[in-house]
């Protein structure tokens, strides 16, 4: 299974599937994170964790540990 | 009767600046009722009828964050007359997110379609009369940075308001979700107010856990709403909340291609990105936050916020108030203790209050530009891998920072943190890093017993770093703090150019905010430190007293002084000496040079490096205790100002208790475990008081070590979730 921690700056990927749930679970999906969605891995923080993606045409800041449960392709 | 209008709109979107453009000068800030979340409400600058209610920003409706919940139940329950929600026309698509739930309430909703400017610059076109007919809303075109469009949002939203013109409901849901949320509508219509049935039942569908514990239904009704979700969830593969969500969006991608034209991207690189390849670069991003932050402390503690802090104090107060003041009361015979009330107590306590207010204008002018232009979401970004271990945000690194000059402004800019359990964890930890004033009391111990050594003021410094890092470590595991930590999915706004306007409002609002809510506990605070202090029984009479030894203080003093013996310092002096560095953290210094027989000024002494004439202090101490004392003094509880800010941002008497008890209890440990050791280790054998301070430093260290409560259960079903996601 590729998760979004395994894709390196500047790939594109689809999001398959959203693992885990509650608050975490919840937040992706209010920020847009849902099946079927774009996400463009824009860059890493200096000190290597969170990272930023775009999606809908905005920027968002996620920890690495986070993304494993965004299933991606 | 009046109109209410509720202002909802996702963070960054602009809501702050419409907010500021509709109300003028006739906000109010507040907090709402027992969180530190601040809550604004104002009047229509052109129709005082019309109030205002600013919500927290937010991006959804779930029950899951504060800022959500506090919106969720004024909308269901104080009820508004229309809800105005501003949507970034720059980023709709998330924007509308919101929006299909906003119009899920069942209360007239008017859509402004903001920062319109940088949508027409970018080339986009939106099909404003199309989005409004498929939304069921009115849609008002505004740019609140230029004024544009504002007023006429605020009169569309009292027309709908006057109209009762409830808003439509957008076809957001396919066939099955409709199904399941038509059955629940009609299984929970007797229980719930008939507008917002709609809501209710498709919170009832997500299984919002908030709505099942207030409506309470029974459980024929429940298991009825059970069936229909199941139902719906085999038929789609997935659960409610998922199904939900992803319609949402699934809405809005419809929406977006038949209302919206977005021009090709040259080069694919807006200026914000650009920005942002060097701001937040690997390489450059950390120098470039260090010189930002080498910016902020030069302005707002070295130079213009020392000079204007020194004005306020030593002039201002000190000149121009005080000793006129004194020579007054003089002439006209006031009775000496009315002069030390009102000049001394009032006068005194006052200039305590507003003698930080300056500086702290300056720094939060700063910090309000950091904001607006969105650099603190980029501080967050940049830090967030260092001080998420100990419980605290990235963005928890500016009040430290700022605390290592002062920690009244640096308490207050706390207030930059999103999260709740952040906040209050920077709040409480801030005050540990050694502040200005508490820099004398190092110079007064180096001076008086380690001869000046170097090395005294950086222990000072690593000491209370290295308290902030244990502290969080320790109290993140706590119950005030368990549970998830709070998700960090964070949106990186564009980068906008500051406005003049915005950032003062900013500024002053928290600047007035600590003189009225904190000034009120310093005030009183130092009033009772000047009873007690110049008050005492001489010659056999009750009166106001020439020498601190027979005052009520001193008294008090040799009372409570045995508690310190652990630590060392068990006498009267030093106990008076603490209790005073409570009115200000360098009045420790004077106090010593009073009580123990300095001749002459023990501050000029420490401050010129004539250690010499320390020596009747350092007679009454050894290294150790002496250290000891420098460390309780350290790490306790912080100057009145402090505390009142810390009440100020706790917005809670019983948080603010929290704080205080466990700042003292962990200054207590702290000095207890060195002194005690201390001795151990040269040679004055083991005593109860060693057995203790073991026992202290062995629940310390298991508190520091102990795996989280509760850590291996979520991580187990995460385990477990994975397993069963896998094929």
């Amino acid at each position: 299974m590729k998760t979004l921690k395994d894709a390196k700056v500047g790939d594109t990927v689809i999001v398959k599937r959203l693992h885990g749930e509650g608050v975490l679970k919840r937040r992706f999906m209010d920020m847009g994170i849902t099946k079927g969605v774009q996400l463009t891995i824009r860059k890493v923080a200096p000190l290597g964790d969170p990272m930023e993606v775009n999606l809908r045409n905005y920027e968002l800041s996620l920890r690495r540990a986070d993304c494993e449960m965004i299933e991606v392709e | 009767m009046d109109i209410k209008i509720a202002l909802a709109g996702n963070p960054n979107s602009g809501k702050t600046t419409m907010f500021n453009d509709l109300t003028g000068s006739t906000q109010r800030v507040g907090n709402w009722p027992g969180v530190t979340v601040e809550k604004k409400e104002g009047r229509l600058k052109h129709d005082k009828n019309v109030i205002i209610q600013d919500l927290p920003g937010i991006y959804s409706l779930s029950p899951y964050t504060l800022e959500e919940v506090i919106a969720r139940d004024y909308l269901l329950n104080e009820t508004p007359d229309v809800i105005l929600n501003i949507v970034d026309g720059s980023n709709i698509e998330r924007n509308l997110y919101l929006t299909t739930q906003l119009l899920e309430i069942g209360c007239p909703v008017v859509v402004a379609l903001n920062m319109i400017d940088v949508v027409r610059k970018n080339g986009d076109v939106i099909d404003v009369e199309k989005l409004s007919i498929e939304l069921g809303c009115p849609v008002v075109v505004t740019s609140a940075r230029q004024g544009e469009g504002t007023r006429e949002a605020a009169e569309m939203a009292i027309l709908q308001a006057k109209a009762h013109q409830q808003a439509g409901h957008p076809h957001v849901f396919e066939g099955p979700v409709e199904h399941a949320v038509a059955h629940i509508e009609e299984g929970i219509k007797n229980h719930v107010p008939a507008s917002h049935l709609r809501w209710y039942s498709i919170k009832l569908f997500e299984r919002d856990e908030k709505v099942i514990q207030q409506l309470a239904l029974g459980h024929e009704v429940m298991a009825g709403i059970e069936d229909a979700v199941t139902t719906c969830e085999n038929e789609m593969d997935d659960d409610a909340e998922s199904i939900i969500t992803n319609e949402r969006y699934a809405y809005i991608s419809k929406l977006m291609d038949v209302s919206v034209k977005k021009a090709p991207r040259k080069g694919n690189l807006t200026i914000s990105d650009k920005i942002d390849r060097v701001v937040t670069n690997r390489w450059l991003a950390l120098p470039i936050f260090a010189a930002v932050m080498v910016v902020i402390y030069f302005i707002a503690i070295t130079t213009i916020g020392a000079i204007v802090t020194d004005f306020t104090n030593d002039t201002l107060f000190g000149e121009w108030i005080i000793a006129p003041m004194h020579g007054w009361m003089e002439t006209i015979g006031a009775p000496l203790w009315l002069d030390g009330l009102l000049v001394d107590g009032i006068i005194g306590g006052v200039g305590a209050v507003l003698g930080f207010v300056p500086q702290m204008l300056v720094l939060f002018l700063m910090l309000a530009i950091l904001e607006e232009v969105g650099y603190m979401a980029r501080v967050a970004f940049i830090m967030d891998r260092i001080f998420r271990k100990f419980g605290l945000s990235g963005k928890s690194f500016i009040p430290m920072l700022i605390g290592s000059g002062c920690s009244v402004p640096g308490i207050m800019a706390s207030r930059t943190i999103e999260n709740e359990r952040d906040r209050r964890m920077t709040v409480m930890t801030t005050s540990f890093i050694p502040c200005g004033a508490k820099m004398p009391i190092v110079g007064l111990i180096a001076g008086a017993l380690f001869g000046g050594a170097w090395w005294v003021a950086p222990s000072a410094y690593f000491i209370g770093v290295a308290a902030v890092i244990v502290s969080g470590i320790i109290l993140k595991k706590t119950k005030p703090f368990a549970g998830e930590p709070a998700p960090f999915v964070m949106e990186l706004p564009a980068y906008h150019a500051p406005q003049v306007g915005g950032v003062l409002r900013s500024m002053w609002e928290r600047g007035w905010s600590f003189i009225k809510r904190a000034g009120t506990v310093i005030l009183l605070a130092s009033i009772v430190i000047w009873f007690l202090s110049s008050y005492g029984v001489a010659d056999g009479n009750f009166g106001m007293v020439e020498d601190m030894d027979t005052s009520i203080l001193a008294a008090i003093g040799g009372a409570i002084a045995p508690i310190f013996a652990p630590l060392g310092f068990g006498n009267w002096q030093a106990t008076v000496a603490t209790v005073m560095g409570l009115v200000a953290k360098e009045e420790v210094v004077g106090v010593f040079g009073v009580l123990y027989g300095v001749s002459g000024d023990a501050m000029t002494m420490v401050e010129e490096g004539a250690f010499s004439g320390l020596a009747p202090i350092g007679a009454h101490f050894t290294m150790l205790s002496a250290y000891s004392f420098l460390l309780f003094n350290l790490l306790c509880a912080p100057c009145f100002a402090a505390m009142g800010a810390i009440r100020r941002e706790m917005n809670s008497a019983k948080w603010t208790a929290f704080a205080i008890a466990y700042l003292c209890v962990f200054a207590y440990a702290i000095a207890l475990i060195v002194y005690q050791l201390g001795m151990l280790f040269t040679g004055h054998g083991f005593t109860v008081a060693t057995a203790i301070a073991l026992v202290v430093l062995a629940f310390l260290l298991f508190m520091l070590l102990r795996p989280t409560p509760g850590r291996n259960k979520s991580k187990l079903a995460a385990a477990r979730t994975r397993a069963a996601g896998s094929p």
